[in-house]
């Protein structure tokens, strides 16, 4: 018994070691964008300051940059929901060996290094004279994009019920109305979840975009370059926000969650 | 097909058709069959192309196994991505099975959204943080000075490197495993244990069985993001421990010769090709349970 007891309390200490790792450096990160000195740290504290979000507020690199990552997110998004949909769809109605040969080519660029996928786009445009530039990082992202979003697809189509199809066609639905009433309604969680998975993937891509953008900046390409050429507390000014942005998105759905538990356990008593 | 035509008519039918072929050829296997045959070019200047010298050969190929230094470097990469994949697997475990078995199911949601914080965070930033904090004069060895200890040089070797790495990816092993023992019936677990089986024995013969599909989809991912990492090594690397893809930074940025990038970059994919197979045919897992 006594061992017993000593492993419930090493499995918590565990945990808490563990989200103190994970959590720690982005509240160190975070931290130095407050401290006055031009070297990003926490220790030693040289003061209170704000200066380095005005820093970074002047910065027009960066706000160019971020336009642009949020273009190209969007772009991806656009072109990877229908291509993953469609691809899901098409996967779901063939057979068994044609279909793990086509499963194979749709889920290896998950499994393929960003590095590769980017310099493959390259050259692949370049051999028609399509020459380096965020249009291409777009493409480079949605090859890989696109296959989170036919897994999503796929996993939602095994509880499709067919026979819904099938009544509405006998009821004299035209396919066009099959399609946009019966089979995507039932899709549109895991459409949804595939675009908001997209857009991030595509946000935080370094890689891919690396060996495409050409002369042109996404934000991890403005950071990457600044950590580089120089480092100065913005991006610990910029690491702050965008930190902060997720543990507000977090606050606020841990609290939806709560409250829809709390209503569920109401209605059940 | 047939099927297909029959529900959704032949025009929406050409419309899913075109798009997937449009994904799988145009951004998928052309590309990649363009970068193997760039591979086996020569480099060199556009007036020059189609003329006598542009033929195939393996020249791009023996550069590498002509340099004793890129060949040490490849094999670091593969020795310290495979360290990293197994510290992260030894890591997670614990906590996978924790949070599908143990954690009461309420308190589990919170944990996870605490953990996937990091994630949101880009990878980029994520190894800047550990920039900070490893530095020389940073909080890590102030906190150990203050407690007495002799500060270290953390961004030497391939320590900072390691520790980012893991950082980085430590959440794409946790996530799987944990979804694969979260399918695990607990019952079998409680009955092993009325059998008398041992803790180690318990996870040893029926959950780790259990989760291998998870283990297997883990240490693909991570040691793929690992060997293909750029911007870890470059914002944590010392001048001892390069990684192998800034070599391929060198022939596509300060070469620019694209022809034997991406012969690196082939070396690259096909490292990671011959991964995903061992690690299939060790677990004894197909395809369709890692991409899960």
């Amino acid at each position: 018994m006594n061992s017993h007891r000593f492993g419930y309390y090493a499995i918590r200490f565990y945990v808490i070691l563990f989200l103190a790792f994970m959590l720690l450096p982005l509240i160190v990160m975070g931290g130095a964008a407050f401290n006055d000195t031009r070297f990003p740290s926490i220790y030693p504290w040289f003061g209170f300051t704000t200066h380095w979000f005005q820093e970074l507020w002047a910065d027009n690199r960066m706000w160019g940059a971020a336009r642009n990552t949020v273009f190209v997110a969007i772009a991806v998004v656009a072109l990877s929901v229908p291509i993953g949909t469609a691809g899901a769809i098409l996967l779901n109605s063939l057979q068994a060996r044609s279909r793990s040969i086509i499963y194979g080519i749709m889920v290896a660029p998950i499994l393929t290094p960003g590095a590769v996928i980017g310099i493959s786009t390259l050259l692949f445009w370049y051999k028609f004279n399509v020459p380096a530039g965020l249009h291409l990082s777009v493409l480079g992202q949605v090859s890989y994009i696109a296959a989170y979003v036919m897994l999503l697809v796929l996993a939602r189509l095994q509880s499709f019920d067919a026979g819904l199809e099938e009544a509405a066609l006998d009821l004299g639905a035209s396919h066009a109305q099959v399609m946009r009433r019966i089979l995507l309604p039932h899709l549109y969680p895991a459409i949804f979840a595939g675009a908001l998975i997209g857009f991030f993937q595509s946000a935080e891509n370094f890689n891919v975009t690396l060996f495409t953008r050409g002369n042109s900046d996404t934000l991890t390409v403005y950071v990457g370059s600044k950590i580089r050429s120089g480092i100065t507390p913005t991006i610990n000014a910029l690491a702050f926000l965008l930190i902060a942005a997720t543990v507000i998105g977090v606050i606020i759905y841990e609290f939806r969650r709560r409250r829809a538990d709390a209503m569920a356990k109401l209605a059940e008593d | 097909m047939s099927e297909l035509i029959r529900r959704y008519g032949s025009s929406l039918t050409w419309i899913i058709i075109a798009f997937t072929a449009f994904w799988l050829l145009v951004l998928v296997l052309i590309p990649n069959f363009v970068l193997f045959e760039f591979s086996f070019k020569p480099y060199l200047p556009v007036d020059q192309l189609g003329g006598p010298k542009d033929f195939y050969s393996l020249n791009n190929y023996w550069t590498f196994f002509n340099s004793p230094i890129h060949i040490r470097i490849f094999f670091q990469t593969v020795l310290y991505s495979s360290a990293v994949t197994l510290l992260c697997l030894i890591l997670s475990y614990p906590l996978a099975y924790f949070l599908a078995k143990i954690v009461d199911a309420k308190t589990a949601p919170s944990i996870f959204l605490l953990l996937i914080i990091p994630l949101w965070v880009s990878e980029i930033l994520r190894s800047f943080a550990w920039f900070i904090i490893l530095a020389f004069n940073g909080p890590l060895n102030a906190m150990l000075q203050g407690i007495g200890l002799e500060p270290v040089r953390w961004i030497s070797g391939f320590n900072a490197v390691i520790i980012g790495l893991i950082y980085s990816y430590l959440l794409f092993m946790l996530l799987p495993i944990y979804n694969a023992i979260s399918s695990l019936d607990t019952n079998q677990i409680e009955a092993s244990e009325d059998l008398g089986a041992s803790l180690w024995r318990t996870h040893w013969r029926v959950v780790i069985p259990h989760s291998k599909p998870g283990i297997a989809s883990g240490c693909v991912m991570v040691f793929m993001l690992c060997a293909g990492s750029v911007i870890v090594p470059s914002t944590l690397a010392s001048p001892s421990s390069r990684w192998f893809t800034e070599i391929i930074q060198q022939w596509m940025f300060e070469g620019l010769d694209w022809n034997t990038g991406a012969a690196y970059a082939f070396l690259l994919l096909t490292l990671c090709i011959i991964f995903v197979s061992l690690v299939m045919r060790l677990l004894n897992v197909r395809l369709v349970d890692i991409a899960k």
